[in-house]
């Protein structure tokens, strides 16, 4: 015999607002890189402090030679409904993109490059993941100058204390 | 829906505090809402920012993004964050006697 839970009282429930959050980056799509942006943006919108961290293939929307050339992934995406030998046609990514990136604009949704200045304007903090940037040997000159700094994790953990952490 | 009264005026406020009919708002009340949010003088700059925000629902219907505050009102972004620490386009919407933006950028 299942027993039921008794529902939590709304009322017992605190309610903490957010003061701080730090997001992690750490896919090189266009989907995977905006839904961070827009959080991080969004914080900073509120007056929620905010931080950024990039890893792995996230690293391209920071990096000065790649920043302007994210894609939408048309292949492995089941999201995109499109069949993969269709979305793995040459030029499809770039199409895909090009259509997302026109209904963004009208969004007022800016490119990644524009969208990093601006979130860096309004006083985010941008991290580089030491391990990747290793990894893809990279370096400091390698990343756009709105970057404050190449982390290891320990820092980073040290840097979002007191605050939530967000993983996309 | 409530019953506030800033500098001697009653206005109608949101649960959030924000004014819900634009044209019950005056200078003066601006200048209380700012107080209670943590600015207690508007300068110049604010001022350019609360303005610019207000015409630009007025005619338009909607607030703007933060985006197009930071390139149309003549206040770069970094400075809009000084003089908004709270946020920039919900503060000054707020001081503004506007509704709050509901734009995500």
């Amino acid at each position: 015999m299942t027993e039921l839970l008794e529902h939590p009282m709304r009322e017992e429930i605190e309610r903490t607002t957010i003061e701080k959050v730090s997001i992690v980056i750490s896919k090189g799509s266009l989907e995977g890189i905006y839904p961070g942006l827009i959080m991080a943006n969004g914080a900073r919108m509120e007056g929620i402090e905010a931080d950024l961290f990039f890893t792995f293939f996230g690293l391209d929307a920071i990096r000065r030679d790649r920043q302007a050339k994210i894609k939408v992934a048309t292949v492995g995406n089941p999201g995109m409904h499109m069949p993969t030998m269709v979305g793995g046609l040459p030029g499809m990514s770039a199409l895909a993109t090009h259509m997302m990136q026109g209904q963004m604009e009208k969004l007022d949704i800016p490119p990644v490059p524009e969208f990093i200045e601006l979130i860096s304007d309004s006083g985010a903090g941008l991290y580089a993941c030491k391990a990747s940037v290793d990894m893809f040997k990279l370096s400091e000159e390698d990343f756009v100058p709105q970057v404050d700094g190449i982390l290891t994790v320990g820092e980073f953990y040290a840097l979002a204390g007191g605050g939530q952490i967000i993983f996309t | 829906m409530t019953t506030t009264v800033y500098a001697d005026t009653p206005v109608e406020v949101d649960a959030e505090g924000f004014l819900t009919d634009p044209g019950q708002w005056t200078e003066p009340i601006a200048e209380r809402i700012a107080e209670e949010n943590g600015i207690p003088e508007l300068t110049d700059r604010h001022w350019l920012v609360v303005r610019f925000m207000r015409e630009r629902y007025l005619a338009t219907g909607s607030a703007p993004s933060i985006r197009a505050l930071g390139k149309e009102s003549g206040v770069p972004v970094k400075e809009l964050y000084r003089l908004f620490p709270k946020g920039p386009a919900k503060l000054a919407a707020r001081i503004g006697g506007i509704p709050k933006p509901r734009g995500c950028i």
